[in-house]
């Protein structure tokens, strides 16, 4: 294995030898690289004020480019990949490029501080060619916040950077800055050493199972969306890492006889056409996760193996009986998803084994219903995730419920008595009522700083009622959110 | 829009243009100065606060030695080490810089911890050995209220007789409101870097809304003449109130590192330590007792507002006070009694934010506006429309001064034909009238904000302005930059009075050594002071060159004209350069101090009479909501803003903060909520928790427009009026729109009980409890 990272900044490559494996990106950029543009607003990927564009080779060797955090990314990440900075984009002649030059021209920055941030969102968009409409726009901005602007101005840039002459000649644009990326032919992976910690980013689904069985206390590390914060937030020293992202046969998402397999490395938006392609309300229950750069380093095994109450994934999954993967060394076992959440704190899983992959079936027989509710829209967590899988005969009597929640327990948890009250019913008014009353024997939620017991319960409640509503032939739009919400 | 180019008729950069932001290309290159941007020098340490875990105790023992002994720690200071004054407060001295014998927050500062990294310094501090001795806790303001627990003592003002007005009027209500904090979530944390000169001289780069209270206050701290520290910025990553007189704290303790070690130090505030460590805007208790005639027109009104102020009184006075101002907004209480209790809770010291108190003094009035409406059957807003204050009656404000310049009968009237507000309404009606789960709402409320500093003599203000001999200009005044487009402002002025393009003007950082004795670039009060001073540093210049073409070419005084980059003397002209240059040549200062204080201004206290205010700002909007009766969840759907900037001075600028301040009200009113556990911990101490608005938050409809027949009746600069607080308060049309639609679950007969801000959880609450009460 490697001991050193390498990577292109800007048009320059690095290549580091020593490096703290759990330095941040953020860090090493303003404190090394004096690239102080690049800013610390939250340091947990929720302000965007951080925000860089990362290049990545795939399998092609096409390079794509995204925008990501830098404030929860560990420097090794970095490793075979592109980084740019809103240093890098100056056009040859110091000209601005049109997405810095529109966000002049619309008066888009007043203090300025989270303006480089914006400015790199809508690069990573600039890159693709294609621009956004309002939703879209929404959607590449909700990662970045603004306390002076409103974001009228900043959303008019959006447009209005499509609008301006080419950029000329950037330096970081030129084919040539990435070929030194390409000789490196080192399959074997980074492995590094820092003092008391140690880096290992194996190239393969094998070599990942084999680095565990050898450290098998490791933390694995997969988008560093929950993982960074440990470091940023928590302050925790962590003496091994393994990397996920660069283990390629665990990327792709695959649709199999066995239903949409979702690997390890694969992001929520690696995920989020596939998913959202066969049930659309998963798919937006995605696109509400995190922000354009969390869901572009985040992988939804994480979501899982991270045992949280609160994630957005558990639900679903489990509503629609989603299979986990587990495997350790060379052995595999499988387990409904809802069976890897034990209680708060504690999961079905060994030292030494990972969750490879998800299998989601995918029955389009079943009527797939999900809910989030947050005090913000965007980029929050849920106080409530609701997922409703409902089988129905064709008389409209339901053959199965399945219906899970987050943020109703200490874990993702179903509605047994609420499920029990439907089952055999037809889906009727008093049934749901029936099952709404049920729901208060499946759960004891707490208070917190999301929300209170009482109204964590009453909206469970009447999410399953609203669930019932949508259902109801010719009903109009009733959410206020996502494709399915109301147009005003 | 950008700046016009510049011709022979026109000079780029004139007031009343557009002009860009002067640091926009800064700003988006990355290449704008921040203080955690500045290059550091060698030997830089790094400063790690450690703060109280308790809300309210006893200090039992303090023990630092490990502290002390940890790797790479340089200094370790506490109350004991302060050779000066321990405290960074503004006004009262009740804010220590360390903890003595109590600590009276979750989040206080104890002592500090100075090393090479700021990984070692909190590391260190970790291993501090901290006992405890819980003393008793007031954690909200109603406990605060029962225990008579204050920071400063009551006030009241009174109009007319309220008590018996109450007593004969035909109706009367009374009720009660919480209205919520808000957290600044200005994007760059508080950071001071102080580096060390000669003497005991200190030199401070602070992100600061007010440089010379940070310097007063490090001065205090370090025990040394004011003369000895000097406080630099060039900008600030946002203030909104938040660096008033927060900074101060990390000053002074950047400064007794530097002190004690003879280092370039930093404190720089991670998201969630600011979060806990300081303060923000105060929750209200507003308790109100109205009558009313059957038009619903106010007969006499009762107010008792009841403000957390936290654990000490910082600016809390003058906040409380301007609560009690703006609790008229725009009406005409004719009999009124309003009575302000500052409450002492055992949380972080509240301070200034956007507003300073007016936006919870406003909210109360407008909800009171929302129930008379209510009882009556009649629109808000004829309701609203009854109550206005009159243009040559009805015109005396709860605080005996007179309004002269009320434009918000004419503004209204505007806006309510430009927006269709009525047929809107009547559309929403038959909307929510077809058994909707969901429910729209629509609303218009007014904004009648005073403007000045209420601390009289705080409304002074200085600049300086340098020409050079090629005629360009160095332009410093007193103001500081926090995003708001003061200094593009400010640069016009003077590029106004030279007539030369803006690019000629060079805008320099706010430092106390150019300018001294500065007050807060707050209470809006930026530009009319500051643009004020600068204009007069200018004039003084312009006049000593007339004075010299008027020596030197021999020509009257009227034959003098400075033209765009020209100046015409009798039949020639030259450059302003040239002008310039032979000036410098004849022995002419080319260098001017400016001051400004607003006129006609005088408040008392004692008797709560006098005109505080200069004059008021004005605005109007009209907000359009939906509301998930099944989960309280809402849109703000369509806004439409008619506000008065005077002549503006810059219409872009004016409508970003318009824009910006629109949405930081909506947020404070809608999604942003401040939990504290019961253990008095903040637990929405970063975005992951304390949620402004992101950008699907902004309606999708949005109309702004400044009033096209706005001019200050006062003497301002160039007639232009306040803009950086007013539109915050356009925000309560939300607030009130999320009212009307809960109200139609209720078939608009009952005020729905919707506190501040109006989360999903509380708008669900409010329509469950209204559901029940029109059942009963």
């Amino acid at each position: 294995m490697s001991g050193t990272v390498r990577f292109v900044l800007g048009s320059e490559l690095r290549e580091l030898s020593d490096v703290r494996p759990t330095q941040t990106v953020l860090e090493y950029l303003r404190t090394v690289e004096k690239r102080c543009g690049t800013k610390e607003g939250c340091a947990e990927g929720d302000c965007g004020a951080c925000t860089v564009a990362l290049g990545e080779p795939d399998e092609a060797g096409e390079m794509h480019y995204r925008a990501v955090n830098a404030c929860i990314q560990f420097v090794p990440t970095l490793h075979g990949r592109h980084l740019i900075t809103i240093e890098d984009l100056r056009q040859a002649d110091g000209s601005l490029h049109p997405a810095q030059e529109a966000m002049v021209r619309t008066h888009g920055s007043q203090c300025g501080f989270c303006t480089p941030g914006f400015v790199m969102s809508l690069y990573a968009r600039y890159r693709t060619g294609e621009p956004p409409d309002a939703a879209e726009t929404d959607d590449l901005l909700a990662g970045n916040l603004c306390r002076c602007t409103g974001y009228g101005p900043i959303i008019a840039s959006a447009q209005q950077m499509f609008e301006l002459p080419e950029p000329q000649a950037i330096a970081c644009e030129q084919p040539e800055v990435i070929e030194a990326l390409r000789e490196d032919s080192d399959a074997t992976g980074l492995e590094l050493r820092g003092g008391a910690q140690s880096y290992y980013a194996p190239q393969t689904a094998d070599g990942l199972a084999s680095l565990l069985l050898e450290h098998p206390d490791a933390t694995i590390l997969a988008g560093g969306t929950d993982v960074g914060l440990w470091v940023t937030k928590l302050h925790r020293d962590l003496e091994c890492v393994i990397y996920i992202g660069d283990v390629s046969d665990l990327k792709a998402v695959q649709q199999t006889q066995r239903g949409l397999e979702i690997p390890a490395a694969a992001t929520y938006a690696d995920a989020h056409d596939a998913v959202g392609k066969h049930y659309p309300d998963f798919g937006e229950l995605i696109r509400r996760i995190g922000s354009t750069q969390i869901r572009n380093l985040g992988t939804v095994c994480g979501n899982v193996a991270n045992g949280s109450p609160i994630g957005d994934m558990p639900p679903a999954l489990i509503a629609l009986g989603a299979t986990l993967v587990l495997r350790k060394g060379k052995e595999r076992r499988e387990m409904p998803v809802e069976e890897f959440f034990v209680e708060y704190g504690v999961q079905a899983i060994e030292p030494g084994e990972f969750v490879e992959r998800i299998i989601l079936p995918l029955d389009g027989q079943k009527l797939f219903k999900a809910y989030k509710i947050s005090k913000r829209f965007d980029q929050d967590i849920s106080a409530v995730c609701a997922a409703f899988s409902l089988d129905l005969d064709d008389g409209n009597t339901v053959r199965e419920a399945r219906i899970c929640y987050g943020g109703m327990a200490g874990v993702p948890k179903r509605a047994e008595h609420a499920e029990a009250a439907l089952q055999g019913k037809p889906l009727e008014l008093d049934a749901v009522k029936a099952a709404m009353a049920a729901m208060a024997s499946d759960f004891t939620p707490m208070t917190d700083m999301r929300a209170s017991a009482e109204y964590r319960m009453r909206v469970a409640q009447n999410l399953l009622m609203k669930c019932y509503l949508e259902t109801q032939p010719g009903t109009q739009p009733i959410r206020l959110a996502g494709s399915a919400g109301i147009k005003p | 829009m950008t700046s016009a180019p510049a011709t022979n008729e026109n000079i780029r950069g004139a007031v009343h243009t557009s002009s860009i932001h002067d640091s926009s290309h800064k700003h988006v290159a990355g290449t704008a100065v921040y203080i955690d941007d500045i290059p550091e020098l060698p030997g830089t340490l790094q400063v790690y606060i450690a703060m109280s875990t308790r809300p309210h105790a006893r200090l039992a023992s303090l023990d630092l030695a490990p502290v002390r002994s940890a790797p790479g720690v340089a200094c370790v200071l506490s109350a004991a080490d302060v050779p000066g004054i321990n405290d960074a407060s503004p006004v009262m001295g009740d804010d220590p810089v360390f903890a003595e014998t109590e600590v009276c927050y979750v989040g206080q500062s104890i002592f500090a911890v100075a090393a090479p990294s700021i990984d070692e310094a909190r590391a260190a501090a970790g291993l501090a050995v901290i006992e405890y001795e819980d003393l008793e806790a007031y954690l909200t303001v109603d406990e605060a209220l029962a225990a008579k627990s204050f920071v400063l003592p009551q006030m009241k003002m009174k109009l007319g007789d309220a008590a018996q007005a109450l007593e004969t009027a035909p109706n009367r209500h009374s009720g009660r409101m919480r209205i919520g904090g808000q957290d600044h979530f200005y994007l760059e944390g508080q950071v001071a870097y102080a580096v060390p000169g000669e003497d005991a001289d200190v030199h401070v780069y602070s992100s600061t809304q007010h440089p010379s209270e940070v310097q007063h206050n490090v001065a205090k701290v370090l025990g040394v003449p004011d003369h000895a520290v000097t406080v630099e910025l060039r900008r600030m990553g946002g203030g909104f109130g938040g660096k008033e007189s927060q900074p101060a704290l990390m000053a002074a303790i950047a400064a007794l590192v530097v002190r004690n070690t003879g280092r370039p130090a930093k404190v720089r505030l991670d998201r969630d330590d600011d979060m806990e460590m300081t303060g923000k805007r105060h929750d209200f208790v507003i308790e109100h007792d109205v009558a009313y005639d059957d038009d619903g027109v106010i007969q006499g009104i009762e107010f008792m507002q009841a403000a957390r102020c936290g654990m000490s009184a910082d600016l809390s006075g003058a906040i409380c006070d301007r609560a009690m101002f703006h609790s008229d907004n725009c009406y005409y209480l004719q009999n009124a009694t309003i009575t302000s209790h500052r409450c002492k809770t055992h949380t972080v010291s509240n301070t200034a934010f956007r507003g300073f108190g007016g936006p919870q003094g406003m909210v109360a009035i407008e909800r009171v506006m929302d129930e008379i409406a209510l009882q009556t059957g009649r629109d808000p807003l004829d309701v609203r429309k009854a109550n206005l204050y009159g243009t040559g009656d009805r015109n005396v404000t709860p605080y005996h001064m007179t309004v002269e310049d009320n434009v918000a009968p004419e503004l209204i009237e505007e806006l309510e034909t430009s927006s269709n507000y009525r047929a809107r309404r009547a559309t929403i009606r038959e909307y929510n009238a077809a058994g909707n789960i969901l429910k729209k709402g629509i609303a218009l409320t007014p904004v009648k904000f005073g403007i000045s500093f209420t601390n009289t003599f705080l409304n002074q203000a200085g600049a300086l302005v340098h020409v050079y001999k090629d005629g360009s200009v160095h332009l410093n005044h007193g103001g500081t930059e926090m995003g708001q487009g003061l200094f593009v402002k400010v640069a016009q002025v003077v590029a106004q009075e030279f007539q030369i393009d803006i690019e000629r003007v060079k805008i320099t950082s706010t430092t106390t050594a150019k300018v001294p004795n500065t007050s807060a670039t707050a209470a809006s009060s930026g530009s009319d002071l500051n643009g004020m001073a600068a204009q007069a540093a200018a004039r003084t210049i312009k006049e000593r060159l007339i004075q010299h073409a008027i020596d030197a070419h021999n020509v009257p005084r009227e034959q003098i004209v400075f033209l765009p980059n020209r100046v015409r003397i009798g039949n020639e002209e030259m450059s302003f350069a040239d002008l310039v240059n032979e000036a410098y040549m004849a022995r002419v200062s080319l260098s001017a101090t400016g001051f400004y204080k607003t006129p006609k201004i005088h408040w008392d206290p004692m008797t709560g009479r006098g005109r505080p205010f200069y004059y008021f700002a004005y605005g109007a909007a009209v907000s359009e909501v939906i509301v998930d009766t099944l989960t309280g969840e809402n849109r703000v759907t369509r806004v439409d803003i008619l506000h008065d900037a005077g002549q503006s001075l810059n219409p872009a600028i004016d409508l970003g903060q318009i824009e910006g301040g629109f949405i930081q009200g909506m947020g404070w009113l809608t999604t942003e909520e401040l939990w504290w556990n019961d253990a008095g911990r903040l637990m929405t101490h970063a975005p992951s928790t304390y949620k402004i608005p992101a950008c699907s938050d902004r309606p999708d409809d949005f109309r702004i427009a400044i009033w096209d027949k706005g001019r200050n009746v006062e003497d301002t600069i160039y007639r232009s009026k306040a803009i950086g607080e007013p539109p915050l308060m356009l925000a309560i049309s939300v607030l009130s729109a999320l009212t009307d639609a809960v109200a139609s679950v209720g078939g608009y007969k009952l005020l729905p009980d919707l506190d501040a801000p109006a989360t999903p959880e509380r708008l669900l609450a409010a329509i469950s409890g209204l559901k029940a009460r029109a059942a009963s």
